[in-house]
């Protein structure tokens, strides 16, 4: 049982949702990495979803493809995404790495799923790998005990749905709506439908990611979900702050309120 | 018909041999198996076979014309050298016979919305042109850097009624226009099709825009028959997605007498790294949902191709072309910048033809490939498409004065 399987039996013994993060590995720098994890930890934050920064994430907004390409610019390859996960893992923190398939592929199938959990990774979120395309990374996952986690849209149709959620380990991940990441105005209606059509084919918890920023909309999401998935608020907290220090209490007045909002949906 | 072995492989979820595939974001399956059974119900369709035909016939100005290039052949060993007039088409390029494929199926499946990527701007103005033709609203995604070098295809396709949109990200080029347009297909997936304009990309594309493009090669088998009485040695064509190399190709695959020889783009040099030769200088990697040779870092980032050649300048190449390497089947060599831009002047002022540049890089091949069969051979090159659109760049490379 990976750090992530025990944070869903605490949650959910604890009548409410997780708070999980994400940061792109080597961002705003390598060091600067490190203390956003830290300050999620401090704040609050349960789980943490590290980056592998990608120059073609097609899946991304213009706020997560800006921090892609800064972390490549600061160097960022498969070891820097590795010694994040550590940090975070080290902290106590449970932790998974996000990343388009290409990166996995050139690492090697087996090496990587090795070296996530060397880390202490509980698994590993795939945004554009298929399960049709998926026989040697479930393999290689199982062998190494982590968990590989998917994405449902809603466009997912209901005859395809158990398949995926068949193949996820841990939790499956709810896309709230039709597009790309980043934070909007309100998170989609359509965000509880889905999970409650995910739960007519599986008993795994359920997270929401895209478009969640605010405590009232974590605390919105947190009412039916097990997990409420925030990224590009954070990274937008730490672009739009004068500098690095500013950045890091930005993200942790968010990450605090965020944390009071998945405790408050119930 | 004869069934080759890549039909067979390329039926089951878009595989040849271990390319191809599907790797894209969940939220687009579903718009993926639509289109599969919509191409794949449409080709068995007698009234689309015919409606297509139709505007082959009616429209684009199919069948394309053979020209013997007497004159170029003197400079290419003395082979004959028979050049495929896909220029003529209307629009100017091959792109016609896929997006007008594409448009009605658009119209098939009931989506009243187009987007499309465009490098040097043929596919952007022939989607463009099928959008107005069937009464499609059109978004056309291009690389703000293309914008610059190919300012009247931007003209072009706004006077067609489509929207250009600037892609400021990456590299500013193809590789992000096609990003670009994949977030937009993401959104927007349920009212928009997505008329990709080469063999990659996830299934179904690179099976259906062969299946648009095949007839390239079927009207060429026959019409070189019928002039020269056998089938050529060679046939050439240039690759960057290799959307017009795997239309003429693909008939005589099972002719295993010709062969079969793409001209990547070598920009400056293969050895220098600037450059777009995916098969000659990649790796297997995934690129924009599917398998093949990419351009790519030891992490699995993607390097930035370079070629004077905007629709060529990708660091990706179709499933299909990877796999027919790897068999053995096709050749692939590099031809830089300066070696097509030879080639383009040269054809230019022996035949009254100015290609394209893209194409030019054929024409270098071509005239590698005669020398090395000599007199007696017959070559074949796909004339892919004209150069009005290079007229800047080609007067800028050779330093004509433009005021």
């Amino acid at each position: 049982m990976t750090a992530l399987d025990q944070l869903f039996v605490k949650v959910r013994a604890e009548n409410r949702a997780a708070l999980i993060a994400y940061i792109p590995a080597g961002f705003p720098s390598q060091a600067g990495c490190e203390k956003v994890i830290q300050t999620f930890i401090d704040a609050g934050v349960d789980a943490i979803e590290i980056g592998f920064p990608y120059s073609d994430p097609v899946m991304d907004g213009p706020t997560i493809q800006a921090a892609a390409v800064t972390s490549l610019e600061n160097g960022t390859g498969a070891a820097e995404v590795m010694s994040a996960l550590k940090v975070a893992t080290d902290g106590g923190v449970a932790a998974v790495v996000m990343t388009y398939w290409n990166p996995i592929e050139r690492y090697g199938v087996e090496e990587f799923a090795e070296a996530i959990a060397a880390n202490g990774g509980s698994g590993v979120i795939t945004p554009d790998l298929t399960i049709e395309e998926s026989v040697a990374w479930l393999g290689a996952t199982k062998q190494n005990s982590i968990n590989p986690i998917y994405v449902i849209a809603p466009s997912t149709s209901d005859a395809r749905m158990p398949k995926v959620t068949a193949a996820c380990g841990v939790f499956v991940y709810a896309a709230s709506l039709m597009g790309v990441t980043g934070a909007r105005n309100s998170v989609s209606s359509g965000a509880a439908d889905l999970v409650a059509r995910i739960r007519t084919t599986t008993g795994l918890p359920v997270a929401v990611g895209l478009g969640v920023s605010t405590r009232e909309q974590a605390q919105g999401v947190a009412a039916y979900a097990d997990g409420v998935i925030v990224g590009s608020a954070f990274i937008k907290a730490l672009q739009d702050a004068p500098n690095e220090e500013a950045g890091l209490a930005a993200v942790k007045e968010l990450a605090t309120e965020l944390a009071k909002g998945v405790r408050e949906g119930r | 018909m004869s069934t080759t072995p890549q039909e067979d492989l390329g039926s089951i979820l878009g595989h040849f041999g271990p390319y191809g595939g599907r790797f894209v974001p969940e939220a687009l399956i579903g718009a993926l198996e639509e289109l599969e059974t919509a191409h794949r119900t449409a080709q068995e369709d007698p009234s689309f076979v015919a409606e297509l035909a139709e505007l082959h016939r009616t429209y684009t100005g199919r069948p394309s014309i053979l020209t013997e290039a007497k004159r170029f052949a003197e400079h290419a060993g003395g082979a004959r050298i028979i050049l495929k007039r896909e220029d003529l088409n209307h629009t100017g390029s091959h792109k016609i016979n896929n997006v007008l494929g594409q448009a009605l199926l658009t119209k098939r499946m009931g989506k009243k919305r187009i987007i499309a990527e465009t490098g040097a701007g043929q596919h952007g103005v022939a989607s463009a042109t099928a959008a107005a033709l069937m009464g499609l609203e059109c978004v056309v995604y291009m690389g703000e850097e293309d914008t610059k070098r190919q300012a009247l295809n931007v003209a072009r396709m706004k006077l067609l009624g489509a929207e250009v949109i600037p892609v400021t990200t990456g590299s500013r080029t193809l590789k992000d226009a096609i990003n670009e347009a994949m977030r937009d297909w993401v959104t927007n997936v349920e009212t928009t099709h997505y008329m990709l304009g080469t063999v990659a990309g996830p299934h179904p594309f690179p099976t259906m825009v062969r299946d648009f493009h095949k007839i390239i090669g079927e009207e060429t088998r026959e019409q070189v028959l019928a002039l020269t009485g056998r089938l050529p040695d060679a046939v050439l064509a240039c690759v960057g997605g290799g959307s017009n190399a795997i239309g003429i190709f693909h008939r005589f695959i099972s002719d295993p007498s010709v062969r079969l020889i793409g001209l990547e783009a070598g920009g400056d040099g293969v050895e220098t790294g600037r450059h777009a030769a995916t098969i000659t200088g990649g790796t297997p990697g995934v690129l924009h949902g599917t398998r093949s040779y990419v351009l790519q870092d030891a992490n699995g980032q993607t390097v930035e191709s370079h070629s004077i050649s905007a629709g060529l300048d990708y660091p990706g190449v179709g499933p299909e072309h990877a796999y027919l390497h790897d068999i053995g089947r096709t050749e692939y060599r590099a031809i830089t910048d300066e070696q097509a831009m030879h080639a383009f002047a040269l054809l230019s002022k022996t035949e009254g033809i100015i290609p394209a540049i893209e194409t030019a890089h054929a024409l270098a091949g071509a005239l590698q490939v005669g020398n090395e069969l000599g007199k007696d051979a017959i070559i074949v090159i796909n004339l892919s498409g004209r150069g009005d659109k290079d007229v800047q760049t080609a007067a800028q490379y050779f330093g004509i004065p433009l005021d």
